[in-house]
């Protein structure tokens, strides 16, 4: 478990601006009317993407707008970690120190993250980043994987992470994905499947007789 | 090597576009509303006679589960709910899935749907995983808008398909915990029974299947039961994802016939073990939940159920995880178990204290600073953490920790005799339950 509470400074008030709400009336969209509270991990995440983090005010007004009790929405808010409870800065890396990718160097990416940022939820003193170290991101065969803000950069080495710090600190945008050239999961090099071109040209759209098929049907 | 032409993922690695037009020329949506005009019995009997057993790491048949939904629907509507929450250590197969060959999943809900009678599913994705998110989105309007699903679509059975995400909680991967996210709430697993098939999403009854297990589904109806039952061996059928880690020269993802030999597939697909194969210490072969399995074992094991479960191991996901000579194999199954401690969701006491506890024991002796007498002590501990509580995750917990003192006990005692040597003490100060 991991024990989170609330900052200690809060702001006064929190609304969703009126571009975010096509995108609340979707997610509310997607689940029956008397199960509104379904929406509140999307709710709360558009919240954050608006806000930067979740605040108390925030809380407290996606629990009025799902009818839910303030202390539900709360519970939601602790126990999911990707939820920031106070401010982070305008850029932030989550570090992947499981085992797969502390196989293949995240302990040199968290030095890179101390010696460039600071220490881990701290913001660095200018605003640009802050970073934490989390728990398996799901990118295993390209580790070691650094989620910045919202997309993975996979196969880093300590300096590809100072090459994508100095990027965002100069204002430049970056490119997720493999910094070694891979091609997404595949080998290193290129994959030597999914190589037979008869898969590609169109060949499987032409209609087929299902086998097994019953008699009657 | 299994041929080109046996693989079901035919985009695993995005080489191609993943939108409709080209899922299509790759055969998806290829005789779907035959499937659906077969009927429901011959859909559930074809997924039994393919022997799919589900692929989030239970190794369930699939056909079976879909057989406990209630054979009418009365006053409850049917949910699917696939779980897309996937954080196993190890494992980055769906994410491929749902990123370059969503066509095949969202094809999969249908006739999974139709198979139980659900008109609704929900795909729930973990909150990391915002790329495969927007791309799953896009793919599933393309789907309303070409009205392959929605209302009054071609195939003749009303279906909506939607996407939900959580926000970092591995445990959400356990089926009733992510019910219960999905209600809105902390993802705290379910007392079973009822079970989901009973009561599910909404006191509704639901099926949760993995992603893999839902998207395999069109392929084995289009090329037949058979077909998928013959790769593989007899109660480990069909093909497989794998997702290779750790210290081999080529990480990859790749599918492959259930039952390759692990030999064969870290020699075959990932360029061999770094440094050969004679550097080999241990490996992960199933997602960092199943026991570790020594090199020696490594040499014979083949991947699927049976053959890494009569090793004291399991397939789970299919994610091998692979460590040579050079690894601290005590500090790296620390660092699982501080993942365990994380992801606990603190409903039980065995699970919330165990877990913590387990990795401040392994820290130290992963420093040496231990006794041989804890060895016993973290087993012990481990054994009643195991099968203790409400979900898998305290199994999930216990399992690397036996692995480890299993094979690799000598290492942990000759880690604290070090330790000794070099400070000069007989005896260390035990803290384990602060």
């Amino acid at each position: 478990m991991s024990a989170r509470r609330l900052a200690a400074e809060q702001p006064a008030s929190f609304a969703f601006r009126a571009e975010a709400m096509p995108e609340v009336e979707r997610q509310l969209a997607k689940f029956p009317p008397d199960r509104r509270a379904s929406a509140v991990i999307p709710l709360l995440w558009l919240v954050q993407k608006q806000e930067g983090w979740v605040s108390e005010p925030a809380i407290r007004a996606i629990a009025d707008m799902l009818g839910m009790a303030k202390i539900r929405v709360l519970e939601v808010a602790t126990f999911y970690t990707m939820f920031h409870l106070e401010p982070r800065g305008r850029h932030h890396l989550q570090v992947c120190g499981t085992t797969p990718c502390a196989l293949r160097g995240a302990e040199a990416l968290k030095d890179v993250c101390l010696r460039r940022i600071g220490k881990k939820f701290v913001v660095r003193g200018d605003g640009a980043f802050s970073w934490e170290e989390v728990e398996c991101l799901g990118g295993c065969v390209n580790a070691p994987v650094v989620a910045i803000d919202d997309y993975y950069h996979e196969d880093l080495s300590p300096d590809d992470l100072e090459a994508l710090i100095d990027k965002l600190a100069g204002g430049e945008t970056i490119t997720p994905g493999s910094a070694r050239g891979r091609q997404t999961s595949a080998p290193e090099g290129g994959a030597e499947t999914l190589t037979d071109s008869a898969l590609y040209d169109g060949s499987l759209e032409r209609p087929v007789k299902l086998p097994n098929r019953p008699e009657n049907a | 090597m299994l041929a080109d032409k046996d693989r079901i993922f035919l985009n695993l690695y995005g080489a191609h576009d993943w939108r409709l037009a080209a899922a299509k020329q790759r055969g998806a949506w290829n005789a779907t509303k035959d499937m659906i005009d077969c009927g429901r019995d011959w859909i559930i009997a074809q997924v039994k006679e393919s022997g799919l057993r589900g692929r989030g790491g239970a190794g369930f048949p699939t056909g079976l589960k879909w057989t406990f939904m209630p054979k009418e629907v009365k006053e409850r509507p049917h949910y699917l709910v696939v779980n897309a929450d996937e954080s196993e250590p190890g494992t980055c197969k769906d994410r491929d899935m749902l990123r370059h060959d969503p066509h095949l999943l969202i094809e999969g809900c249908l006739i999974a749907s139709f198979a139980m009678q659900a008109h609704t599913a929900y795909i729930y994705i973990r909150g990391e995983y915002v790329r495969e998110r927007e791309i799953l989105e896009q793919a599933i309007q393309e789907a309303y808008a070409a009205k392959l699903i929605g209302k009054n679509n071609l195939h003749g059975w009303d279906f909506d398909l939607h996407v939900s995400h959580g926000a970092g909680a591995y445990i959400c991967g356990e089926e009733t915990a992510l019910l219960e996210s999905l209600e809105g709430k902390k993802g705290q697993p379910r007392l079973k029974p009822p079970f989901p098939a009973n009561s599910g999403l909404y006191g509704c009854p639901t099926t949760v299947n993995n992603v893999e297990s839902i998207a395999v589904v069109p392929t084995i109806l289009r090329r037949g039961a058979k077909w998928f039952a013959g790769i593989g061996r007899a109660n480990n059928t069909g093909t497989k994802v794998f997702c290779v880690s750790g210290h081999v020269n080529k990480p990859c993802n790749v599918e492959e016939a259930m039952s390759i030999p692990l030999k064969e597939l870290i020699e075959t697909h990932c360029g061999g073990v770094r440094g050969g194969w004679g550097n080999l210490k241990a490996v992960i072969p199933g997602g960092s939940s199943v026991r570790l399995i020594p090199a020696h074992e490594a040499e014979t094991a083949l991947m699927d159920f049976d053959s890494l479960s009569a090793l004291k191991s399991g397939l789970g996901t299919a994610a091998v995880i692979v460590m040579d000579q050079s690894t601290d194999l005590v500090r790296a199954i620390a660092r699982i178990s501080y993942f365990y401690k994380h992801e606990s969701c603190g409903q039980c006491t065995p699970c919330r204290e165990g877990t913590g506890w387990m990795w401040r024991v392994l820290e130290r002796m992963a420093r040496g600073e231990a006794d041989h007498s804890e060895i016993d002590l973290l087993l012990d501990v481990a054994s009643q953490v195991e099968g203790h509580t409400i979900c898998a995750l305290g199994d999930a917990a216990a399992w690397p920790v036996q692995g480890l003192i299993r094979h690799f006990r000598h290492e942990i005692e000759q880690r604290i005799d070090r330790y000794r040597a070099a400070k000069g003490v007989h005896q260390v100060r035990m803290v384990a339950a602060e």
